[in-house]
């Protein structure tokens, strides 16, 4: 049950996202760019296998490792987190300079027509 | 554990260190954040030689074909290693080359263009260097984006409307390619439980069924990221415009980003996909070679087509990315060799074909404009420091020295005698024809490879003859650029490398020779990679203290 709505929250995330990216004008550009990222983080996160009520870090009296969950994709999703975190910023500071520049948020610098 | 085993850190630490220590001075003392960076420059390109020569020294007998550096100590497979192969110390040698041409061009006025220059292109080579020392995927995603985000730094450097537009669809594309990365490295880890590059080769044999399945979803995902990187067709659309809008000696780097891309296929599709591979071996080959092509097309096509000499030189980076890419797609030793080869030449040319145009563009009108709307956007300080600037050392006979300058590009980009261009694309078309004569005959597509390959060459000579007859040979009134005998120097210097691999044919095959054989032949890179040893611990820690 579990997997099915992570499933389709992935889905929903980088479904709108993908249609955000595809839009004109910059300010949607980022949003569906954020989507995508959060469906992805999601994505690296079910990677190791959904558990629950599991620690991924082990004491000093572990020894079944089977009553843990993978502690790789948690500490890879922080990665990714942080760096998407940091290259969407970056992003925000193009676009408004970019805006600032050309006095338009179409992606182009310029309206169509 | 030898001082020598820790030069393979350096080229990350030592860029790392050097653009931190950069940000601590302000932006007034340029001329002291510019000695800084020559200085670092330099060093790495002296520890990239020594790295060349060790990765050279090794793969004999009883010696280890890569050497390993354990990040913290802990073995291969569960701690991250960095590896230093023959390929991994070409790269980075040839990055540690490109960037002190493009750094000491920038030096004339581009690195006062904006603010954080020194830094930004200190990181830019932190991350180029880490990509290709790395030996697991997750750290090679890490340093792209190190590599990515200085970038997007550097494309916007010196703003204009320009390169702002220019530079926000490049951010977006690349953005969007490091979500599809992700999702490529995780499936992988959700298979393999691995994401170590050896590792992961050792594993892959093994898998059947689905997983197999998934695995090679991941893998292709994955492969798009880089291949977005690489510039195939259809996702290299963002490529010619960001590459001609951002500055000279950005641009000039910046050819080395599209050999990243290269790299990583070239190394996974051997690596994890090579003959070893079981039942996936030769995964995703046949869509490098049919990309590479359509790349290669698509390039040549776009060469003769581009009026501007910007244009000229972005959509020669296509071309060299399509032959890349299609002769990765041949899996055959001997033309990966001749591949490396005509990476290396093909790199130097195109960087030196970016820093030329722009010391041939400034006298003529569109570069102007350009560069009055970029100072302009920059302030008022610009214009006092370009007034002080007019005093420098210019060259006599400035149009004689850029027109044979062009030359020697021209015939470096159309692969003719007698320069390194003629000799790379050469050895291509022979390790092609070599490698099908070993098993019956050559296909239709290697047939329709060779001649994409002559016609590209065909097309570059169009191009070049007719923009350089326009710029030299045809204006009435010349206008004579004032060129800085520090803004020619690189582009000589690019072009006297390019002759030195010409001279150098042999010793620089052999080197090549050996590297793809390496490349081809994964089992013993895995073994060592696996087996390198802790170093130990020291011998009384308690009593030190």
């Amino acid at each position: 049950m579990i997997e099915l709505i992570l499933a389709i929250g992935i889905g929903v995330f980088v479904g709108s996202g993908v249609w955000l990216l595809l839009r004109p004008r910059t300010y949607q550009v980022i949003i569906g760019l954020s989507l995508i990222s959060y469906g992805v983080n999601l994505f690296i996160f079910s990677m190791g296998r959904l558990r629950i009520n599991a620690a991924p870090i082990t004491g000093p009296g572990a020894t079944n490792p089977a009553d843990y969950t993978d502690p790789v994709p948690q500490a890879l999703v922080l990665t990714a987190i942080v760096i998407g975190f940091a290259t969407t910023a970056l992003f925000l500071v193009v676009l408004l300079a970019s805006r600032g520049l050309t006095g338009s948020d179409h992606v182009d610098g310029k309206e169509t027509r | 554990m030898r001082l020598a085993d820790h030069l393979i850190i350096l080229p990350i630490v030592l860029p790392l260190v050097t653009g931190a220590l950069l940000l601590l001075f302000d932006e007034r003392r340029h001329v002291l954040k510019a000695m800084v960076n020559v200085v670092s420059t330099l060093a790495l390109a002296g520890v990239a030689l020594l790295l060349v020569r060790m990765a050279d020294a090794a793969g004999g007998d009883g010696v280890a074909a890569a050497r390993t550096y354990l990040l913290g100590n802990w073995p291969a497979p569960f701690g991250i290693v960095l590896v230093l192969d023959r390929l991994a110390a070409l790269m980075v040698a040839l990055t540690s080359v490109l960037a002190l041409a493009a750094l000491v061009f920038s030096l004339a006025r581009w690195d006062r263009a904006g603010p954080h220059f020194h830094t930004l292109f200190q990181l830019l080579l932190m991350g180029l260097n880490g990509a290709f020392l790395t030996g697991d995927l997750f750290n090679l995603f890490v340093f792209f984006e190190v590599l990515l985000a200085a970038s997007y730094g550097l494309v916007l450097h010196a703003s204009s409307p320009l390169r702002v537009r220019a530079g926000l669809h490049y951010i977006v594309v690349n953005l969007a390619g490091a979500s599809l990365f992700l999702i490529g490295v995780s499936l992988i880890y959700g298979v393999t439980g691995t994401l170590n590059m050896a590792d992961l080769a050792a594993k892959i044999p093994a898998l059947t069924g689905p997983s197999k399945l998934l695995l090679q979803a991941g893998a292709a995902v994955l492969g798009i990221a880089f291949l977005i990187k690489a510039g195939m067709w259809p996702l290299s659309f963002w490529l010619p415009p960001a590459y001609t809008a951002a500055a000279a000696p950005v641009a000039a780097v910046f050819v080395i980003l599209t050999k990243v891309g290269f790299y990583v296929l070239l190394r996974l599709s051997l690596l994890l996909f090579g003959t070893g591979a079981g039942e996936s071996a030769g995964f995703g080959d046949p869509w490098l070679l049919a990309g590479g092509m359509v790349t290669l097309a698509f390039g040549a096509i776009g060469v003769v087509a581009s009026q501007a000499m910007g244009r000229i030189a972005g959509y020669s980076v296509l071309v060299s990315s399509g032959t890349l890419l299609a002769a990765a797609g041949l899996a055959d030793a001997s033309v990966t060799a001749s591949a490396l080869y005509y990476l290396v030449s093909s790199t130097l040319t195109t960087a030196a074909f970016f820093l030329l145009i722009e010391l041939v563009e400034r006298g003529q009108d569109p570069a102007a404009d350009m560069l009055a709307v970029t100072m302009e956007a920059y302030g008022d300080e610009m214009d006092e420091e370009q007034a002080d600037e007019e005093v420098g050392v210019a060259i006599p006979a400035t149009l004689a020295v850029l027109s044979a300058c062009f030359a020697a590009c021209g015939l470096l980009l159309a692969g003719l005698p007698p320069l390194s261009g003629f000799v790379a694309k050469f050895a291509l078309l022979s390790a092609m024809i070599g490698s099908a004569s070993g098993n019956g005959s050559i296909s239709g597509l290697g047939w329709a490879l060779l001649a994409l390959l002559l016609l590209s060459g065909l097309s570059a000579l169009i191009a070049m003859t007719r923009a350089g007859i326009r710029t030299f040979w045809a204006p009435v009134e010349q206008t004579v650029p004032r060129v800085l005998v520090i803004e020619i120097v690189p582009v000589g210097f690019l072009l006297f490398l390019c002759l030195v691999l010409t001279v150098e044919g042999g010793a620089a095959m052999r080197f090549m020779d050996e590297t793809a054989r390496g490349l081809h032949a994964p089992g013993s890179y895995i073994r060592d990679v696996l087996s390198a040893p802790p170093v130990p611990a020291p011998a009384a820690p308690e009593a030190a203290r």
